[in-house]
């Protein structure tokens, strides 16, 4: 059995995927990324083998994505995370034509063809304003933890309407609206619709087609997901393995690689 | 009646007032962190300035509110934007004022002046973290100072690093590369402090700006900013001196207040009732 991988060094956290020749997942791993990235690299790597039961020679191919990636040292070479998490989200829901990812530190929409190939894509690269930093901003300003964010915006009745863009003054719009009364749920609400907000703009820029992949750490937020299918106004595909999908669609391409490269081979194996 | 008024600048961060005496002269002032009890932190600045000059509460004959927070406080028979109280701080200190940039914690505002200290045009940013003092905050908080340490940090800076400055969050990332391939912190704020610069740079073109500059706002306490607009600019500033900087606009609301009390005295009657300084309402 041949083996590939793909590593997604993001801005928070670095994920690794190994999968097998009938492109199943085989192994995974999650670290924080941290100030070294290439250190962090390689401990998703090398949890993912342990995981895995893999010995390092087993994976014959390692494809590198996100922010991080030329910090892969040991990879093989790298493709844009653009083109990973397009690449992993057909992979997991074959229908998928328009994929939103958030992450740590950015947005994406992607659009993508039946073959996992981009078509157009839009992403916030200068302003956090509308990615995962601002729950972060909102979970720091509140005492929260960011895991309970979800649940506790869920319980909100009667959103807040948040109206700072960035994400530094939203800390304390946040605490402002605490000070005048209002309840933490409701506050957290408005700030899950303001994200989705933000984000579906940016999907509306690629043009929004069913079906939508919502994929990123991000996507693990129930309330996350609810206030964005309002925005957007269709269902979302949404996977428990969602923040894995750029890396494992880096593995995909490293497979491709794998598989490619051992074209030739059939004739041998008939010999 | 009593020539002393109060300006009270109700900002983003802090709220300042300052007591104006007779003789033009400020005879006591005070500052507050803003916090979300607007009113009672302005009652409290305005009451430790009185106190600081000397005189009772109902010597002060008027008092003019501005700032972002100004319509949500009590005090202030009349308020201004912050924009004119700006203005008249500014020229009350530097005559020859015809540019000025304020950079506050939470704003960047630049504005060109006419004759008499008239605003003729501004551009502000409220918007966007990386314009204001929050992006150095952050940057310094990111690599593990508090904002009173930017100044003595920043003074050790042999040379600065390059900084973006397009995000205050994404800043984040990029302090933590610089510190990971041997940047000095020193070296770091001090390429935050050339990137805010840039902008304010930008901002100020954007009004037509032309000399004489002047420099206001919590922002300009780091001399490092003074001197890096000077250089960006290649035009000699105009700072107020100390902690001055912060009480610019607070001085031009005082002297707003003067002007209109001077107004009360010259003018009719009839005119004389909208400029007098608000009453408790009587009973209907």
């Amino acid at each position: 059995m041949a083996y590939a991988a793909g590593v997604d060094v993001g801005s928070t956290q670095t994920k690794a995927v190994i999968v097998d020749e009938r492109r199943r997942i085989v192994a995974r791993s999650l670290t924080m990324t941290g100030a070294n990235v290439t250190r962090a690299a390689e401990e998703a790597f090398a949890e993912a083998l342990r995981s895995g039961n893999l010995e390092d020679e087993e994976v014959e191919y390692v494809v590198g994505t996100g922010y991080g990636r030329y910090k892969v040292t040991f990879g093989n070479t790298q493709v844009t995370e653009i083109s990973c998490h397009g690449r992993g989200a057909v992979q997991m829901f074959p229908r998928t034509r328009t994929v939103v990812d958030m992450g740590g530190q950015d947005t994406k929409a992607i659009r993508v063809a039946p073959t996992g190939e981009i078509q157009d894509f839009c992403m916030n690269d200068k302003c956090a304003a509308g990615t995962g930093r601002f729950l972060g901003a909102a979970a720091a300003a509140l005492d929260i933890p960011l895991d309970a964010l979800g649940a506790t915006a869920l319980r909100g009745e009667k959103a807040v309407k948040i109206s700072t863009t960035c994400t530094v003054f939203a800390e304390s719009e946040v605490l402002a609206w605490l000070g005048r009364g209002k309840k933490i749920e409701d506050i957290l609400l408005g700030v899950h619709q303001s994200i989705a907000g933000r984000s579906a703009g940016l999907a509306r820029r690629v043009g929004i087609e069913a079906e939508v992949t919502f994929t990123g750490g991000v996507a693990k937020n129930a309330a996350m997901v609810e206030t964005l299918t309002r925005a957007i106004g269709a269902p979302l595909n949404v996977s428990e393995e969602s923040h894995y999908m750029g890396a494992l669609g880096a593995a995909l391409f490293a497979l491709d690689h794998v598989l490619g490269a051992r074209e030739p081979a059939p004739a041998r194996e008939i010999a | 009646m009593s020539a002393w008024t109060a300006g009270i600048d109700v900002g983003s961060t802090y709220t300042k007032a300052v007591v104006l005496g007779p003789d033009l002269a400020i005879a006591g002032r005070a500052m507050r962190p803003t916090g979300f009890q607007l009113s009672r932190v302005a009652g409290e600045a305005l009451a430790a300035a009185v106190a600081e000059a000397g005189i009772a509460p109902s010597d002060v004959a008027y008092t003019v509110a501005t700032g972002f927070g100004r319509h949500q406080v009590a005090v202030g028979d009349v308020k201004v934007t912050d924009l004119t109280a700006a203005a008249r701080g500014a020229t009350l200190l530097f005559p020859g004022t015809r540019t000025i940039l304020d950079v506050g914690g939470q704003t960047m505002k630049a504005s060109r002046l006419g004759e008499g200290a008239k605003v003729r045009s501004f551009r502000l940013n409220d918007k966007c973290a990386a314009g204001t003092g929050a992006f150095l905050e952050k940057t310094a908080r990111y690599m593990g100072y508090g904002t009173t340490e930017i100044g003595p940090l920043v003074a050790t800076s042999k040379a600065a690093t390059p900084i973006s400055g397009v995000c205050a969050v994404f800043a984040e990332s990029e302090v933590i590369n610089q510190l990971s391939q041997g940047s000095a912190p020193a070296d770091i704020m001090h390429g935050a402090i050339v990137s805010l610069v840039g902008r304010s740079v930008q901002l100020m073109k954007r009004v037509g700006m032309e000399p004489e500059f002047t420099l206001i706002g919590g922002i300009l306490r780091f001399e490092l900013m003074a001197a890096e607009v000077r250089a960006q600019l290649g035009a000699a500033v105009n700072v107020p001196p100390g902690d001055l900087v912060q009480f610019t606009a607070a001085l031009g609301a005082a002297l707003l207040g003067r002007r209109r009390l001077e107004r009360l005295a010259a003018a009719p009657l009839a005119e004389a009732a909208s400029l007098r300084p608000a009453a408790p309402a009587p009973p209907a």
